[in-house]
């Protein structure tokens, strides 16, 4: 098995590893770096709970090859959430209370983040059409939707502990 | 009656009936919850899993050495190993060896587990075990298990698992390993008098539940003790059976249950734990087993059904009896079958009052992957096919199908079982369907290709009425309630902190609730048929009432007043001319700045054994209604609008309530219309995302209302009962009338664009013959 030297800037951090070619970015982050906020599922691109942005892009980190970062920006859930911008998707989220298990959630906020960064969440279709690469089996989608239209200032349901 | 005595509705609350922001969302939106898949124990390995590829077969031989020598695995094990203890499990049915040991008895059965230092290495190691399989006749369907002259699936005896429940094992009869009957009255002499009979068959797909988080295990074999981080719904279940199956006292095995990440049934009961334990025990050190999505499939899943129903009426739409006879799939092992029959059974008359039903119902093995629980199992098997006939009933006899239901309900107090057994309805089911119809326009003019329907059920809710916490309170104030109930997204952390928080008049944020750790926890049953609120709610309820006392108490013998003249109230208790927050209370009592009050509760049978026949703890509500419109061109099933009802006596958290309902409706959607496990001679031949299709952000119905009704008629807190699971079962049954309104009764699930095109088509052909 042949090593390849793949620096990524992972969350602000410069990191250089070695690793494996056919090491999965997945792996790399919650195995080597120990960021276990992106999630394993599907293995198959469908369900969007491993997402994490690679310059800027929601990929699925369970199907991309961590030497393909190298020279890459790649933000996981962990880093976001340290960013001033994540108190309003934070806020957004849990007033509706569109999440349950929590499994995908990471998946959802990243790619969302994604989309309001292109300009591409202006309305609740493209709300529909952005999240269709991410499942939850828990909400029934209703309370995503209305925390994702929070988020484009659209008015979503009744904020909770009213 | 087994059921605890319904709690006087409480006055108006700051806590109860609020939607109190989950406690939980901070750290799952943070990607910091920790699910069992995050856990990494020190000298941990990682597990994988040989599995079978044919559905049977005797297992001639197998050969380890490759894998066992290569570098970086550190143990190899397979079933002729496991001679130190019985390793036969199975809560319902004994049936299960932890590795197949001469057999296997379906595709993807467990052959073989490796632990390696990684991952990679384990995954490549599986290659390197040699297995020589020597085919066997396969039992692939329902007809070929019921067959004269099929073969045995299992030639053992059956011996009864430790939670069978359902009373005495029947005698072996082909590859049946449960029957439930029921009969009340005379069926024959009923439909021989009767003016109208609708008769059908119907099929039920296998179907899965999907958590996204896969079965995932990781367990540490010690010196006679066993630890098991698990994505486990029922840990105290786990516990018992895993210290039964390695000889070990109860109190020697340990399981913490981290976050799960989704259950819908697909983690109660014992899944990964005996295969992970023994490579634990093989290896000398802690291993971690992840299942992938495809091996999840082939863990658990729905139970496919055959069923023939026959209902009768009079030509003024009384209803007079209902005929059923059903056949479920349990695949090679019973997992929960035998209880998934049963309630299937209670399922199969519908809430109506009959002058005579029949139920028989089999519950088979086959060589198929092992079926066990899946959110309102039984009701989601037999509603839809029951409301359909009633349906049916009303078109031929010209009554609406809300009147027709209106006129044959059952009321509250009546019994549920039409052979008087068990407890009475509980519920107000007329009221409840008529809010869902108007919620979709009933009655309003619709167009070509539309349809809208209702749908009334009930599921038999709570299992058995056992469940204890306990709540803590520290010298600072702060309160920690232990309770057995596993957070699987419902939100039972919040609601179990309102409960608490109530009963001692605090700030709910000043509660923590944490998942069970059976070393430290008090027993719960189990986490499943919505039982958590109604059940562990009301032991948290009476736990936090007894430290409250215990808080009395003190400031009683500290002030020398009467208890009576004391009450709780602004985060302290006060009493004549004189007030102390808690802390001062506990600083008071312990002399010193630490210390802490414990309350306990608890919930048990209050009379009787708390059996399944006693039961249920409470009937579960079932009742939706939905608006579709069918694309005749391609087939396709579009819902409009749904509305579903969660009667649930006192909502202590109205947006969680809500927030349950709405998942289980995108449930119901997927397995009405596109959910299939696809087997062939066994072989399960969509064993993906990409092919096993589950509903997207796109197929949400464009209006979805959950209605809340509130009639403190449940026996858990405040008048609270169970929710959840009755959504499911209601929409998938509120689209099957929907889809018949409109033109195109099924008998066959999903309902596929192919399938509902062909239907239109045969419709089109009768009709111009």
């Amino acid at each position: 098995m042949s090593e390849v030297t793949t620096r990524i800037v992972v969350n602000g951090i410069p990191r250089e590893l070695a690793v494996p070619a056919e090491e999965l970015l997945l792996d790399t982050l919650r195995e080597r770096l120990g960021l276990t906020g992106a999630k394993r599922s599907c293995d198959v691109q469908v369900c969007g709970t491993c997402t994490v942005l690679v310059d800027g892009e929601p990929v699925s980190s369970c199907t991309f090859l961590t030497c393909d970062a190298d020279d890459r920006d790649v933000l996981t859930i962990e880093g976001f959430s340290e960013s001033a911008e994540f108190a309003e998707f934070e806020r957004a989220f849990t007033g509706r209370a569109a999440l349950q298990c929590g499994f995908c959630t990471p998946g959802f906020v990243l790619t969302l983040k994604a989309l309001r960064d292109a300009g591409e969440l202006r309305s609740r279709e493209d709300v529909i059409d952005g999240l269709d690469g991410n499942l939850c089996r828990c909400t029934g989608y209703k309370a995503i939707v209305e925390a994702a239209e929070a988020l484009v200032g659209a008015s979503g349901g009744p904020e909770v502990g009213r | 009656m087994s059921t605890p005595e319904t709690a006087a509705p409480a006055a108006a609350s700051d806590r109860i009936g609020r939607s109190e922001p989950r406690k939980d969302a901070g750290e799952k939106i943070r990607g910091r919850a920790r699910f069992s898949g995050d856990i990494n124990v020190p000298r941990m390995l990682h597990g994988k899993v040989l599995r079978a590829p044919l559905p049977h077969a005797r297992i001639a031989s197998i050969d380890a050495s490759g894998a066992e020598a290569m570098p970086g695995v550190v143990a190899v094990l397979v079933g002729s190993e496991l001679t130190e203890f019985d390793p036969y499990w199975g809560h319902a049915i004994k049936d299960r060896p932890i590795l197949a040991i001469d057999r296997v008895r379906f595709q993807g059965e467990p052959v073989a587990a490796v632990a390696a230092e990684d991952e990679a290495t384990a995954e490549r190691a599986l290659r390197e075990i040699a297995v020589d399989y020597e085919e066997l006749p396969v039992v692939g369907t329902i007809a070929e298990s019921i067959a004269d002259g099929a073969p045995f699936v299992h030639d053992r005896e059956l011996r009864p698992g430790l939670f069978h429940g359902l009373g005495k094992l029947p005698e072996r009869e082909g590859n049946v390993c449960f029957r439930y009957r029921l009969d009340a009255g005379s069926v024959e002499l009923v439909e021989a008098e009767a003016e109208l009979t609708v008769e059908g068959e119907y099929e039920f797909p296998a179907v899965y539940q999907y958590a996204m988080e896969t079965h995932t295990v990781v367990a540490e074999f010690g010196d006679g003790e066993i630890t098991l981080w698990a994505s486990c719904q029922h840990p105290f279940l786990v516990r018992a059976e895993i210290a039964d199956l390695f000889n070990l006292p109860i109190g020697r095995v340990r399981v913490i249950v981290p976050y799960l990440g989704g259950g819908f049934g697909s983690k109660s009961y014992t899944k990964m734990e005996p295969i992970t334990a023994a490579l634990s025990w093989k290896a000398g050190r802690p291993v971690r087993i992840q299942n992938s999505v495809e091996e999840s499939m082939l863990t658990t899943r729905r139970h496919g059904m055959r069923c023939r129903m026959r209902t009768t009426a009079t030509r003024d739409g009384k209803l007079l009896s209902r005929s059923v006879r059903l056949w479920l799939d349990t695949g090679a092992y019973a997992d929960n079958g035998p209880r998934v029959c049963a309630t299937a059974g209670d399922a199969a008359p519908g809430p109506y009052r009959w002058q005579a039903a029949h139920v028989d119902a089999s519950c088979v093995y086959s060589n198929t992957s092992p079926a066990g629980s899946y959110r309102a199992f039984g009701a989601v098997h037999l509603q839809w096919i029951g409301e359909s006939q009633l349906d049916e009933l009303a078109r031929q006899t010209g009554i609406d199908p809300l009147e027709i239901r209106r006129r044959n309900l059952l009321r509250p107090g009546e019994p549920v079982r039409p052979d008087g057994s068990g407890k009475p309805l509980d519920a107000d089911l007329v009221g409840d369907v008529e809010k869902a119809a108007a919620a979709v326009g009933w009655g309003e003019p619709k167009g070509e290709w539309s349809g809208r329907g209702v749908s009334v059920g009930l599921l038999a809710a709570g299992a058995h009425p056992v469940s204890r916490a306990s709540v803590r309170m520290e010298a600072d104030g702060t309160v920690e309630v232990n309770v057995g109930t596993t957070e699987m997204g419902q939100g039972a952390r919040t609601v179990m902190a309102q409960i608490a928080a109530e009963e001692l008049a605090i700030d709910v944020e000043l509660v923590t609730v944490q998942g069970a750790d059976t070393r430290f926890t008090p027993y719960d049953r189990s986490t499943g048929a919505s039982r958590s609120t109604t059940l562990a709610g009301l032991a948290v309820q009476r736990a936090a009432a007894d430290l409250r006392e215990r808080l009395l108490e003190a400031a009683a013998g500290a002030w020398g007043t009467e208890r009576g003249a004391l009450e709780v109230g602004g985060g302290g208790v006060r009493g004549p001319g004189r007030e102390a927050v808690y802390p001062e209370l506990i600083a008071e009592r312990f002399g010193f700045t630490g210390g802490e009050l414990v309350g306990v509760g608890e919930v048990r049978p209050e009379q009787g054994s708390g059996s399944y026949a006693e039961g249920p703890v409470f009937w579960e509500v079932c009742v939706g209604a939905a608006e579709v419109a069918i694309d005749p061109e391609t087939g396709r099933v579009s819902v409009e609008r749904m509305a579903t009802i969660a009667d649930v006596g006192k909502a202590i958290n109205p947006l969680l309530v809500e927030r349950q309902d709405e998942g289980g409706v995108l449930q119901g959607l997927g397995n009405a219309l596109f959910e299939e496990m696809v087997f062939e001679e066994g072989i399960l031949t969509n064993d993906n995302l990409l092919e096993y299709r589950v509903p997207r952000i796109d197929d949400m119905p464009a209006q979805m209302n959950g209605i809340i009704v509130e009639n403190a008629d449940g026996p858990g807190p405040y008048g609270a009962k169970g929710c959840g699971e009755g959504a499911q079962a209601a929409s998938l049954a509120a689209i099957a009338t929907a889809v018949a309104d409109a033109g195109v009764p099924m008998n066959e699930l999903p309902f596929t664009p192919e399938r509902v095109w062909r239907r239109i088509k045969e419709t089109k052909e009768a009709d111009s013959r």
